[in-house]
């Protein structure tokens, strides 16, 4: 394997970059779903009995009601969100022209209000961005993750995977070292998975509601007593790009429920 | 933890201490150890020989030593033992005393890609959470329970 990623890398530099990314993670990626106790996946299966439709139901209310100085809905600009959001989660997080960076879905949720409905923007683990972001979310599932880490996304991939093999915290661990090396084994109660986004925001039982990914990374970054980033801050957002691509292929599950 | 009567002994500490050490030297710096052979710290960080009840105690508890989170151990009434690292029954017949020490103390000699938090290491680390900035994971003196517990491990 090695050697021919050597062959590749002197055949052409832009080649080998590209291949050697592909050849990281090699394997199928595993949803944290195929390791949740039986009891945690029917509820995630049964709309009906999964305790995060609540809010996701509740972000569908939004989407229809009008609000801010624009006096418009979600609905009134982009419709129906079943044709015109589905796939959005897919794609995100994205390169953002106007920032000169990458923007996630709650990120992009608060643009739309600043700018388009004129209203303020809603704080990151609010019950009303909980309720969007799953609602436009929802629109994707069962859908492959498939986000673009090429072109202007490229150095903001790569500073997020620098993310996931940083030591920090007192413990001095990374997210490697939990999620890729020890994927699959117990970690006392827990049994560690491969740390995928795809479900996310996720009805957690010990939260006993529903999250967004950046306060999942905040509690795995407080585990090993490090200090955490701002939810919503660039750290976050590139390390969420880093991760989009380590389960891309993976069904889209949100709203998920996890443990 | 809110002892009034901490403070002032701190200070005490302080002003006695800052007549032989920099004064940028914190109250609760590390106690110097000697690594030999690259492999073993020999002699006890104390001076004194550890409790190994009192270690057996630090493995166990989570905001200590939490040893149960990756280590398969004789304490067979806690029950979750992690599989991250190996089984430390019979320990003490594969390692000596030294080499124990050491592998608390900073794991990462043996191997640095190793996931075992140092025990006993203030120096190196990032974006340390503050109320940790500057502490070991553990005191001298529990390193030393926790060595002399580990030596019951035939
Ligand atoms: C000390 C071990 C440890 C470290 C280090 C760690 N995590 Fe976790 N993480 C866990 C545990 C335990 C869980 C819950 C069980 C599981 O899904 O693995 C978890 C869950 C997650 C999940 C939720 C998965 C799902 O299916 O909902 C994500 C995402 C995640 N971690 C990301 C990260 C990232 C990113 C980092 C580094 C910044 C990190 N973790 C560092 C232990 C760790
Ligand atoms: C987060 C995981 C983790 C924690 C917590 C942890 N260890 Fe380890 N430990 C390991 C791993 C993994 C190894 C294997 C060696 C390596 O990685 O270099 C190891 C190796 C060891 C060894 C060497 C074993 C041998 O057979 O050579 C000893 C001794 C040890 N650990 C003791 C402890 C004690 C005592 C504690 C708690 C005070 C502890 N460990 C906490 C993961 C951990």
């Amino acid at each position: 394997m090695r050697k021919n990623n050597r062959k590749i890398m002197m055949a052409g530099a832009a080649v080998a970059a590209v291949f050697s990314i592909a050849t990281i993670a090699a394997g199928e990626p595993k949803s944290g779903y195929l390791s949740a106790e039986p009891e945690t996946q029917a509820m995630q299966d049964d709309d009906f009995s999964n305790p995060a439709m609540l809010v996701t139901d509740y972000g569908g209310d939004l989407w229809s009601t009008a609000d801010g100085d624009s006096g418009k809905s979600c609905e009134d600009c982009h419709g129906d969100a079943a044709d015109s959001m589905k796939g959005v989660k897919t794609r995100y997080p994205t390169y953002y022209q106007p920032w000169g960076k990458m923007i996630n879905l709650e990120l992009r949720i608060n643009e739309c209000r600043k700018d388009n409905q004129k209203a303020k923007a809603w704080k990151y683990e609010s019950k009303e961005m909980l309720g969007m972001a799953s609602y436009i979310g929802y629109q994707s599932r069962g859908m492959p993750m498939a986000v673009d880490i090429g072109g202007k996304a490229t150095p903001f991939f790569t500073k997020g995977k620098e993310f996931y093999y940083e030591r920090r915290g007192q413990l001095d661990m990374a997210c490697s070292h939990c999620h890729e090396d020890n994927s699959g084994n117990m970690i006392r109660a827990n049994l560690l998975t491969e740390g995928q986004i795809n479900g996310f925001p996720t009805y957690r039982l010990k939260w006993s509601g529903v999250g967004t990914l950046h306060r999942r990374f905040k509690g795995c970054n407080d585990q090993v007593r490090a200090i955490p980033y701002e939810r919503g801050s660039d750290e976050y957002v590139n390390l969420e790009l880093y991760l989009a691509w380590r389960g891309r292929g993976l069904a889209v599950e949100t709203p998920s429920v996890r443990n | 933890m809110k002892n009034y009567a901490l403070p002032l002994l701190g200070m005490a500490a302080l002003s006695i201490a800052s007549l032989t050490v920099p004064a940028d030297a914190k109250a609760d710096e590390l106690v110097p150890f000697k690594i030999v052979n690259g492999n073993s710290i020999p002699a006890s960080l104390t001076g004194k020989a550890g409790d190994p009840a009192k270690g057996r105690d630090v493995a166990i508890n989570r905001k200590k030593g939490n040893c149960l989170a990756c280590h398969v151990m004789p304490i067979p009434e806690q029950p979750y033992h992690g599989e991250v690292g190996p089984d430390l029954n019979g320990l003490a017949d594969r390692l000596s005393e030294g080499e124990i020490r050491l592998q608390l103390v900073n794991p990462k000699t043996n191997n640095p890609a190793t996931i075992m938090p140092a025990f006993y290491r203030t120096e190196g680390l990032h974006r340390v959470a503050k109320n940790f900035q500057g502490k070991p994971m553990l005191t001298a003196e529990e390193v030393e329970d926790v060595v002399a517990y580990l030596m019951t491990l035939k």
